[in-house]
């Protein structure tokens, strides 16, 4: 084994054996410090007041097509084989994600491209961008394309065994289970890098409007329409002030 | 019952010389910041106007306030919760910033650096988003004194049942002031448009403020006030609203917009009101009897049972004191003066407008105002009732005639007094009100004292905060620490560049300066 070959063998066991959890390490421990340090921070970053155009169909199919495609994942790669293999097949899994993901993947494509051509060509939107909006739009457009190119290889081994080895590495990771990085040694350069990526975009989110994520105000749907605050705290029982105490002896 | 206290505002518009100083101060000391240069937490508009933003009272287009379903109850007019969650990716109702104005600088350097010329350089105006040249095209105060043609003006959705073409002539033309800020409502939309529930009413003196903290910027609460008084921020990705001064409030001192009204128009002093009966009182099925349903759940502060059951909730002593010599309670409820702005909007605003009267003096000498009991008759002052109806009762004419009716025969009965030297009580007696009534009303609205305007508690802090732990401390800021709401330079700040820092000389001007002589 020449000197290449064992760089190119540790770099592959960094980026999917110890990588991940530097990622994880930073997404978590970074939001929660963020979180408690530095909430004025956080927040959507809307662009809508400087420029409505494009926004709509840009972000709505952008934002449709990403949820779709995150709980795909997230399901897709984190179910054990032995909990739905009884319901259906890894060739039928195979091709709903192939199915789902391509229509999905293609609605956030179109969106993706409408709000990155906006935050780059609006002089409004792109004066009043940070370097992190930009860089955090390019890396999800690239990585999106990535995922839509990994299309055409699923449908080369429709069997899902690409599939099954990429899930396997995901639920190894994780459980902390050791030797994941091996279940992906053999996989197509654009799964690979898809998954670089991926995890890339977990090291970045504590840095960038992604935090937003974390605050879907979903428990407004459980809410009263009004909320009253009082001073000193919600715990406090409202109960009559004391009266003042009398003033010292003259 | 449940009493709950709020520091009501009253502005009387028969007064407002439309000077901007309220505007100007409030802006000096809370919105001059990057991202909300736009942003008038107070703005004077002159009406008939479309206002600011563009067309705020068309709540067919903005979607503000609340509706009534057929079922009796009130949803926000811009959806249900789960309508707005899904609007949240992008704001349907939402007006774009051209709709307020885009904020400006002048290109001052250019009169310093331009070469010499026959012309008299000019600073040119310089968006101060893109740093680019631009077109100033509307504003805050774009309609002053009649400003831009009738036709856009008409458009204004108070002239609903009015035959307004005559009002563009001339000869018939009317105008007054209208300064306008957040309303402090007791219903407020905002609040329940706020998905990630950051913005609150405070319990001890009913000021509605937004959790910076707790702000995510999904900007539902900007469509959902119908007034539009709610604005996003756009370098800090969070909204903001007027805060009613609350620093100032608390110590026991008015609003800067009050303190600096040199018209003396703006009047502070605390409400009692059963908070139990808000619900009910927004929901009245005819929207003309919004403003009584309003006026129904304000408590009679000299009432036994409403002090002991105030008690009981916990208002301070002081409080009880302030609601008793409340210069506002004597306006909306005593002398029935005071409107709440569209109730229609049904949430059941805290800032009340007393309506202008008209100029007559010239009118009466021409002989062009009609008289009945000894009272100018209302109809045919300049100033059309309708107009002010749809303004500030959702149309309801009589409230406002009764009104304007009282303030002319306390103007009549003083001058009769003062001019003549007769006590003319036959006008009082056809309005309804008393000696006594009169002589406080002069005091308050034409007087005016400091001390008669604002009748301010001051909050007990004492028993909500340890004055130790806030020894030292900066006071108010953003965030935590002493920040000044700009974030530059911090690990997490990943907000935008400052446009004014980053934006270049427009090319043709480097090359100006390159060819100047050293």
């Amino acid at each position: 084994m020449g000197a290449w070959d064992v760089f190119t063998d540790y770099l592959h066991d960094f980026l999917f054996g110890i990588y991940p959890y530097l990622c994880a390490g930073v997404f978590l421990v970074g939001s929660l410090i963020r979180f408690d340090r530095d909430q004025y921070t956080w927040r959507s970053g809307s662009s809508q007041l400087l420029r409505a155009r494009q926004l709509r169909w840009g972000s709505n199919m952008f934002h449709i097509g990403i949820l779709a495609i995150f709980f795909g994942h997230l399901f897709g790669l984190l179910t054990p084989h032995w909990l739905y293999e009884h319901v259906i097949t890894v060739q039928q899994k195979q091709m709903i994600a192939i199915v789902l993901g391509g229509v999905f993947g293609t609605i956030c494509f179109i969106g993706l491209t409408l709000l990155l051509h906006r935050r780059l060509y609006d002089p409004r939107i792109r004066r009043t961008s940070a370097g992190v909006d930009i860089a955090i739009l390019v890396l999800l457009w690239t990585q999106l394309c990535l995922g839509l190119i990994t299309l055409p290889f699923s449908l080369g081994h429709r069997d899902g065994s690409m599939m099954v080895q990429l899930s396997t590495w995901a639920q190894h990771i994780v459980t902390f289970r050791a030797g994941a990085a091996d279940y992906v040694r053999g996989a197509d350069w654009p799964f690979q890098l898809h998954l670089v990526m991926g995890m890339t975009l977990f090291l970045l989110t504590p840095f960038s409007r992604l935090v937003h994520i974390f605050s879907a105000p979903i428990w407004y749907l459980f809410r009263s329409w009004q909320i009253v605050r009082r001073r000193g705290g919600a715990t406090r029982r409202p109960g009559p002030v004391p009266p003042p105490r009398p003033a010292a002896a003259e | 019952m449940k009493v709950r206290a709020q520091i009501a505002m009253v502005l009387n518009l028969d007064k407002c010389i439309g000077c901007h100083t309220c505007s100007v101060t409030c802006k000096q000391v809370w919105t001059s910041r990057e991202g909300v240069e736009y942003a008038w937490f107070n703005n004077v508009e002159t009406k008939p106007g479309i206002g600011y933003p563009k067309d705020w009272e068309n709540q067919n287009r903005w979607k503000g306030g609340w509706k009534r379903k057929a079922n009796g109850r009130i949803v926000p007019r811009q959806g249900g919760k789960w309508r707005i969650l899904a609007n949240i990716f992008a704001n349907p109702a939402m007006p774009e910033i051209d709709d307020y104005y885009e904020p400006f600088t002048f290109d001052y350097t250019h009169l310093q650096t331009a070469p010499e010329s026959e012309a008299m350089p000019v600073a040119r105006p310089v968006s101060l988003i893109t740093g680019e040249r631009m077109e100033i095209k509307w504003g805050p105060n774009w309609e002053e004194i009649l400003g831009t043609e009738f036709r856009k003006r008409s458009q204004d959705y108070n002239f609903e049942g009015v035959q307004k073409e005559i009002y563009g002539q001339f000869e018939n033309t009317f105008m007054f002031y209208l300064p306008r800020l957040c309303e402090h409502c007791l219903n407020p939309s905002c609040v329940a448009s706020c998905p990630s529930g950051s913005i609150y009413k405070r319990e001890e003196d009913g000021i509605v403020l937004i959790d910076q903290e707790k702000c995510r910027g999904w900007r539902m609460c900007v469509s959902g006030c119908p007034y539009k008084k709610i604005y996003y921020n756009w370098q800090s990705g969070k909204a903001e609203k007027c805060i009613f001064c609350y620093p100032r409030i608390e110590a026991g001192e008015p609003t800067v917009c009050s303190e600096t009204c040199v018209g003396r128009i703006r009047y502070l002093g605390v409400l009692l009101y059963d908070a139990d009966r808000i619900a009910e009182a927004a929901s009245v099925e005819n929207e003309q009897h919004l403003y009584r349903a309003q006026l129904d759940i304000f408590l009679d502060p000299h009432d036994p049972a409403v002090i002991a059951q105030a008690r009981a909730d916990g208002v301070p002593e002081a409080w009880l004191e302030a609601a008793r010599r409340s210069p506002t309670y004597k306006m909306c409820i005593d002398w029935r003066i005071a409107f709440p702005l569209h109730p229609e909007y049904r949430t059941l605003p805290m800032v009340w407008y007393v309506p202008p009267l008209s100029p007559v003096q010239s009118a009466i000498e021409a002989g062009h105002v009609g008289w009945k009991d000894g009272l100018p008759d209302i109809a045919s002052l300049r100033i059309p009732v309708r107009y002010l109806a749809n303004l500030l009762t959702a149309g309801a004419e009589a409230p406002i005639v009764h009104a304007l009716q009282r303030m002319f025969a306390m103007r009549i009965h003083m001058r009769d007094r003062t001019v003549e030297g007769r006590c003319n009580t036959a006008v009082l007696d056809a309005v309804g009100l008393s000696q006594a009534q009169v002589d406080d009303m002069y005091r308050t609205l034409a007087i005016a004292n400091y001390e008669d305007r604002y009748v301010i508690p001051s909050t007990h802090r004492e028993y909500a905060e340890n004055a130790f732990d806030l020894k030292s401390a900066c006071g108010f800021s953003f965030g935590q620490g002493c920040y000044d709401g700009r974030t530059v330079g911090n690990l997490f700040s990943a907000l935008g560049p400052s446009a004014g820092r980053m934006a270049p000389p427009p090319v043709e001007e480097a090359v100006e300066q390159q060819d100047q002589p050293r």
